[in-house]
């Protein structure tokens, strides 16, 4: 039986705008080119929450929440921008740089980097919090593919498309917090993996310059990912 | 010594024979993948990679997410770095028959607690609730292999001939 959705009217932005009740706040700003920052969330994949760059305000709700998995209701209102959601984007941006080794001027995904994208685009001009830089392994095993944890930013896309989509479930996220990383198998090397189908999927939609295709040099890593929304229609017709 | 070895050897299958049931009891299901680790952790003292490829296979879940799991939770202990490892039995039976003079002892002469690797990296001390062996109590596993009847002494001949690479 197909679940029926209703349409529901709400507020974005002073904007009044309809969406289905099955949606996100996120889809419906969409729809209705109203721009919301995010970077764990991918069309073609299932809803993650993990990154909280998508964070909004809705009237009423004592904390902000995150607009990719956040279901309209009726009659809500919504701001995506206000200085507060800017300070606290700026912070989890920052936090990010931190965390790792985004030195992009050494990086294959210079200018196709969308945490790069990000920074330019919410004016990240400096980081006050001090940097981790910790010496993160790079696996490059893979005959076509190389993983780099100092890139990762732990968004879990690549872990979503590996199991939705290829359905090998070859990568996941490992440890918690500051120790969390992604691995392949039982923290193997990608090369000798034998659940991999060396699809590639994983490393087209990562984000950053985690995960990249061999043979690229510096700046020279573009992701390709229109395969995602096809390959997610195609499934569901089925 | 050796003659313990290799009567106790057999002991291990009843530590996997414990994660079997578990698994059993769940119908061999992924969602059992948690429990599972539980028992795995609970009769080995902690959790290794053969013993995960084990899991993932019979549960029927992915490698990745074994290890994900058993990464999370603070209550999983991975294999210890320790080039030997000692697992403590504290199940009730090995308890009240001395293992907790052992443990006494390890904090004593190695200055060591449950979990913890002495700083030169040559042996981790970890604990099990029950191996299974409460005939053998106190018992400890030597590097895999179950030892029974064990005091003080006997666990620290076996510790100083590791360190005297005799074993
Ligand atoms: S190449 Fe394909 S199968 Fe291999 S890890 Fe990436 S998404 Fe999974
Ligand atoms: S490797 Fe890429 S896609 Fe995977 S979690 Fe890290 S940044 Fe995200
Ligand atoms: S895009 Fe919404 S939490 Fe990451």
């Amino acid at each position: 039986m197909k679940k029926v959705s209703q349409i529901q009217t709400l507020i974005i932005d002073g904007k009044e705008v309809g969406g289905k009740s099955d949606e996100s706040i996120l889809q419906v700003a969409k729809e209705n080119d109203i721009f919301i920052p995010t970077l764990c969330y991918l069309e073609g994949l299932s809803d993650y929450g993990g990154c909280r760059m998508c964070i909004v305000e809705v009237k009423g709700m004592p904390r902000l929440v995150p607009a990719c998995t956040t279901l309209i209701r009726e009659g809500m209102e919504v701001t995506t921008n206000s200085e507060k959601i800017h300070n606290y984007r700026l912070s989890i941006l920052a936090l990010l740089f931190t965390e790792r080794n985004h030195i992009c001027s050494a990086c294959v995904s210079n200018g196709h980097c969308e945490l790069q994208t990000l920074a330019l685009k919410l004016g990240l001009t400096h980081v006050e919090f001090p940097y981790i830089f910790p010496k993160m392994p790079v696996d490059a095993t893979h005959d076509r593919f190389i993983a780099d944890h100092n890139r990762c930013v732990l968004c879990g896309r690549c872990v979503r498309a590996c199991h939705e989509v290829e359905g090998a479930h070859t990568k996941d996220i490992m440890g918690r917090g500051i120790t969390s990383r992604v691995i392949t198998d039982l923290k193997e090397s990608w090369g000798s993996s034998k659940t991999c189908t060396s699809c590639g999927k994983c490393v087209h939609v990562c984000p950053t310059g985690a995960l990249t295709e061999k043979g690229k040099s510096v700046a020279e890593m573009e992701k390709r990912r229109q395969f995602l929304p096809y390959l997610k229609l195609m499934r569901e017709r089925r | 010594m050796s003659k313990e070895i290799k009567q106790t050897s057999l002991k291990e299958d009843r530590r996997l024979r414990m994660v079997d049931r578990t698994m059993r009891i769940y119908g061999n299901e992924p969602h059992a993948l948690i429990e599972t680790l539980h028992a795995v952790q609970e009769s080995y003292g902690f959790i290794d990679t053969d013993l995960m490829q084990y899991v993932a296979e019979k549960l029927g879940v992915p490698l990745s997410k074994v290890y994900g799991v058993a990464t999370f939770y603070h209550f999983f202990t991975l294999k210890p770095q320790g080039e030997h490892t000692c697992v403590v039995c504290t199940g009730t039976a090995c308890y009240i028959s001395g293992a907790k003079a052992i443990m006494d002892d390890f904090a004593k002469k190695y200055d060591l607690l449950p979990g913890e690797t002495t700083k030169d990296n040559k042996l981790s001390l970890l604990t099990a609730r029950c191996l299974g062996a409460c005939g053998l109590a106190p018992a400890i596993v030597f590097d895999g292999v179950v030892a029974g009847k064990q005091t003080p002494e006997t666990v620290s001949n076996t510790i100083e001939r590791w360190f005297k690479n005799e074993l």
